[in-house]
């Protein structure tokens, strides 16, 4: 039972939401399938972190939220990113690749 | 943007509780249907789709709540739901709540109600511009702040660079003539600077020019706001318009706003340039400009400090120059004082000020332990409560804002009472007030009142909140509900007997303060004043008019008329019936004639060699009679009588200390000495009389010499009648204002008062201390028997079990008693040592106000000790013959 960590880097939970709803509107069963496929099942999304982080971004005007059909035509909550939310994602897209470098420097260097 | 999103969806929640809900519950809802659909299109047969979505969702409340709980709203949410838990609670226990509630009203109001009346005195700048620039300039006597001449003036504010402007004042009692009656006016004679010293202009018309503060200048006055109103209905055309003022017609030229606060002399409505002669100034001295008479004001320069104007004004002082010639007398060579306004006009109440605060934060202290006191009685109670609580999930934090929350809520409820208080306890500041407290008029309940009584409010919610609360340990929320009822008296109610030690410790340093000032004060009444106050009517009769004036053409013509008025009126005051024997005099004892009119020098003929003899003396210049309307004792050769006249041998009284400490051992009677100018003819000592208190009892000012008003230099414009009546002496004012109106009704009366009420008046500050520290000691001994009666009561009533063990085994009632006394009194001792030791220190403070008491008057400490033992013994019995009462059969079946 040696199960690998699965929990999103902290801090990194609404970068990553709002990098997959800048691909498409989404529900939120579909941003968590979205993180998890892409990452290879690296990451996986809690979703009570997760709805809520939906609610405090979607408070912050980075996203906007609307109830709609789905292709199996069921009612969901669709998040749409903003323009706000845009560009909150390009700083924060800059600024942990700014971060993930600078580690990855680290730990490249030897004594 | 995202903060007007945050408050719209924050408060769409708010309002819509429910909406807000489902629209969560409807999200998880469809995540995890998505979750099992997304299993089924993966192949898992439905249940095992279901079982794996609901294995990843976990809990759906809990991720309901995990959702729900984020957002302002819900801080709100918890804070509404704490607030009418905490209404509740308060609701369900009545008497709990009303005893807190007035308690802490109480206290908070009595705080504000102090704080507001100190604050305009002590803290909030003056009402003027820049006001920290704005300094009172002292000569300096024996040490102390004094007046100083004009001449001087003259000098400092030509020589000095520091300030920006100077000025001098002085009373001007002017009598308004032309109304039904004449009216004596207060006001000022100022130099013309003296409004932009202050920095206030006239609201209407100008202010006095320099050309108008010159000798022999024209007639110029300017009016308070209130006299404009008063007199002129706020009639806009009184500029320019004459009014007749001792005889003279003077030009209105300007009216004050009615905010102009006159702090230098409250009472003051009129003012008018001084109008010195500076022709002589330089050679002759023996002038009115030479007179130490005046009280000096200065603004200085911007960015220029106390202490450098100061110096600078010290550098002048001990450096004459010739064009600047000085007497002796205005010499400066003591330096001078410079004070700002602020302190100067605080400085004689400071100490009874700072006496008050201190014995108003102690009633405070009092009244907080109290409400802490009952707070924790009731948390012993609600410990099963709390346990439950803690059962159902809720974290010891949340239990604590709880609490904190209840107590908030009810010390708000003491604020909102309190705010009650403090006005009606402002109001009854105003009315108590002595004369000499400044600032009056500034006193009143206002935004900043609100602030301090907002700011104790919360402080003590919190403080009451949170010392019952971390009593709470966690370890008793857990054991709380197996032992909600078994407890005995455990060890956590030491915080209650230390809070029950510091309400007596508090009490006994408020007494003790209440009780050395109420001896000071019986002491002070039993200060013989060296008359007898009871049945003397005293008022104030002034001349004034162009008849009195001494002219050229006739000179002592005009001071003839003066005297004889004043005799006629006297005359006319001696036929009114119910008086007995009446008087006047140019000085009254315990009045607020002030002492630079009454003092002057004075030298024997004995010591006429040495120039630097002399001494000050009270100069009385009375009418025969005046020492038997008095009742003033003689002790040798005879008063002055009728035979005292112009034309008769100049006739001294003297003062026993005056003749002890220049005669010792010989006969003072026959003696000669010089009162004021020596160009006159010798006054020889034809009696002794005793000593009288002039400026109050408290002070000792023995050196007197009485004259004939027929014999003295100058026939003085105002003197104070002293009537003894058969009957009640205010009830023949009347009657004898109408006599001496009968001659000459143009003469203002003022100051009509009866001797015992200028007694009252001349202590009315150490009343006033002394009546705030009676209140304050009441409610202090009131709270902490009430402390003592509740923590005992308390402790009977968790220990009745262990009391029915104590009885079955055989305890008698006696020992029970004692048990219970015992605790009680054993609290009650230890709050005494220990307010003792803190009463030693807290009357450092009071020793000014103190009179003929020591601070360590053993008297008053016992009585405190043996009053608090008396009131304890009384609050400890109750609960004890409660205790002893137990019937152990009863007690030991109910468990």
């Amino acid at each position: 039972m040696n199960e690998q960590n699965t929990d999103v880097i902290q801090g990194t939970l609404d970068m990553l939401i709002l990098k997959t709803l800048s691909l498409e509107p989404m529900h939120g069963f579909g941003i968590a399938r979205r993180v998890e496929q892409i990452s290879q099942g690296v990451f996986k999304v809690n979703p009570g972190s997760l709805l809520t982080a939906l609610q405090r971004l979607e408070r912050a005007g980075w996203l906007d939220a609307e109830w709609r059909q789905t292709e199996n035509s069921r009612r969901a909550k669709f998040y749409t990113l903003t323009r706000a939310g845009k560009k909150q994602l390009e700083v924060e897209t800059a600024d942990w690749t700014r971060r993930a470098s600078a580690i990855a420097r680290l730990l490249k260097a030897e004594g | 943007m995202s903060l007007w999103r945050q408050f719209t969806h924050g408060l769409r929640s708010l309002m819509n509780r429910q909406a807000a809900d489902r629209e969560v519950s409807d999200e998880v809802q469809q995540y995890l249907e998505e979750a099992i659909a997304a299993g089924v299109a993966c192949g898992l047969s439905i249940e095992d789709a279901q079982r794996a979505a609901r294995r990843e969702l976990g809990s759906m409340t809990s991720v309901q709540e995990q959702v729900r709980s984020y957002g302002w709203e819900n801080a709100v949410r918890s804070l509404a739901s704490d607030l009418s838990y905490a209404g509740r609670q308060l609701r369900n226990n009545p008497g709990f709540t009303i005893i807190s509630v007035m308690t802490l009203a109480l206290g908070i109001g009595a705080s504000t109600a102090i704080f507001s009346a100190v604050n305009p005195i002590l803290f909030k700048p003056l009402p003027y511009p820049h006001p920290g620039r704005i300094m009172m300039i002292w000569s300096t006597f024996e040490g102390a702040r004094s007046e100083i001449a004009f001449g001087s003036y003259r000098e400092l504010a030509a020589r000095s660079s520091t300030f920006d402007s100077m000025a001098v004042f002085e009373p001007w009692q002017p009598t308004m003539t032309g109304g039904t009656h004449p009216e004596r006016l207060e006001g000022q004679d100022v130099s013309a600077s003296f409004f932009r010293v202050v920095g206030v202009a006239p609201v209407l018309g100008r202010d006095f020019e320099a050309s108008e503060d010159v000798f022999d200048g024209p007639k110029v006055v300017i009016l308070s706001n209130r006299l404009w109103k008063r007199h002129f209905g706020r009639d806009p055309a009184i500029l320019g318009r004459q009014i007749k003022l001792n005889g003279d017609f003077y030009t209105v030229v300007g009216v004050m706003p009615s905010t102009y606060e006159n702090v230098l002399s409250p009472a003051a409505e009129i003012w008018t340039p001084m109008q010195y002669d500076t022709r002589e100034i330089t050679t002759n001295f023996d002038t009115g400009e030479w007179g130490n008479h005046l009280r000096m004001v200065g603004r200085l320069k911007p960015g220029i400090s106390r202490e450098q104007g100061a110096q600078e004004l010290d550098e002048i002082a001990h450096d004459p120059w010739k064009q600047f010639p000085r007497p002796r007398w205005a010499s400066l060579e003591h330096g001078l004082i410079v004070n700002s306004l602020q302190d100067d006009i605080a400085r004689g109440v400071k100490p009874a000020l700072f006496a008050v605060i201190g014995a108003v934060i102690l009633v405070l202290t009092i009244a907080c332990v109290n409400v802490i006191n009952l707070l924790l009685a009731r948390s012993a109670q609600r410990r099963g409560e709390f346990a439950v609580r803690a059962a159902l999930g809720a974290s010891r934090g949340r239990i604590v804002r709880q609490l904190v929350t209840e107590s908030l809520l009810l010390s708000l409820l003491g604020g909102t009472l309190g705010m009650g208080v403090a006005a009606a306890g402002v109001r009854a500041l105003i009315a108590l007030s002595p004369s000499g407290l400044p600032r009056l008029d500034a006193i009143s309940v206002d935004a900043v009142s609100f602030v301090f009584a907002l700011a104790v409010t919360t402080l003590v919610g919190l403080a009451t909140g949170l010392i019952p609360a971390l009593q709470i340990s966690s370890s008793e929320l857990n054991l709380g509900l197996q032992l909600s009822s078994r407890r005995s008296a455990g060890d956590h109610s030491w915080t209650r007997r230390a809070l029950v030690v510091t309400e007596v410790a508090l009490a006994v340093i408020l007494l003790v303060s209440a009780g050395l000032l109420l001896r000071s004060m019986r002491r002070l009444f039993s200060v013989n004043p060296g008359f007898n106050p009871t049945h003397l009517l005293t008022m104030q009769v002034q001349t004034s008019g162009h008849q009195f004036d001494d002219l050229a053409s006739a000179p002592g013509a005009g001071s003839a008329k003066r005297r004889r008025f004043f005799e006629q009126a006297l005359e006319a005051v001696r036929g009114v019936p119910g008086v007995q024997q009446a008087a006047f005099t140019s000085v009254l004892p315990l009045s607020d004639d002030p002492d630079w009119v009454s003092t002057y020098g004075a030298h024997f003929e004995k010591d006429d060699r040495d120039p630097q003899s002399g001494f000050d003396v009270f100069r009385y210049a009375v009418s025969p009679e005046y020492c038997e309307t008095m009742r003033i004792t003689l002790l040798s050769g005879r008063c002055i009588n009728e035979g005292d006249t112009a034309s008769a041998p100049q006739a001294a009284l003297i003062s026993e200390s005056l003749a002890k400490s220049e005669f010792t051992g010989e006969n003072p009677l026959g003696r000669r000495l010089h009162v004021g100018p020596t160009n006159r003819p010798w006054y020889t000592v034809v009696g002794v009389v005793g000593d009288v208190k002039q400026t109050s009892l408290a002070v000792d000012n023995p050196d007197a010499v009485y004259l004939s008003t027929e014999q003295t230099w100058f026939a003085d414009d105002t003197l104070s009648f002293v009537i003894r009546t058969r009957g009640d002496p205010a009830a023949l004012a009347p009657a004898i204002k109408e006599a001496i109106w009968s001659v000459d009704k143009d003469q203002p009366i003022v100051r009509v008062a009866t001797m015992d009420d200028l007694l009252a008046v001349s202590e009315a500050e150490r009343h006033f201390v002394l009546t705030l520290f009676e209140i304050f000691g009441i409610v202090a001994l009131v709270l902490a028997s009430v402390g003592i009666y509740g923590i005992l009561s308390g402790s009977v009533t968790e220990r009745t079990r262990e009391i029915g063990v104590r009885a079955a085994l055989g305890a008698s009632r006696r020992d029970i008693l004692a048990l219970v006394l015992g605790q009680g009194m054993r609290l009650t001792a230890l709050g005494i040592i220990i307010g003792l030791c803190g009463a030693l220190a807290a009357s450092r403070v009071l020793v000014t106000l103190l009179f003929g008491v020591s601070r360590l008057d053993l008297i008053t400490y016992l009585g405190v000790v043996a009053l608090l033992a008396l009131v304890s013994a009384i609050a400890c019995w109750m609960p004890a013959w409660r205790a002893v009462r137990v019937d152990p059969s009863i007690t030991l079946r109910v468990e």
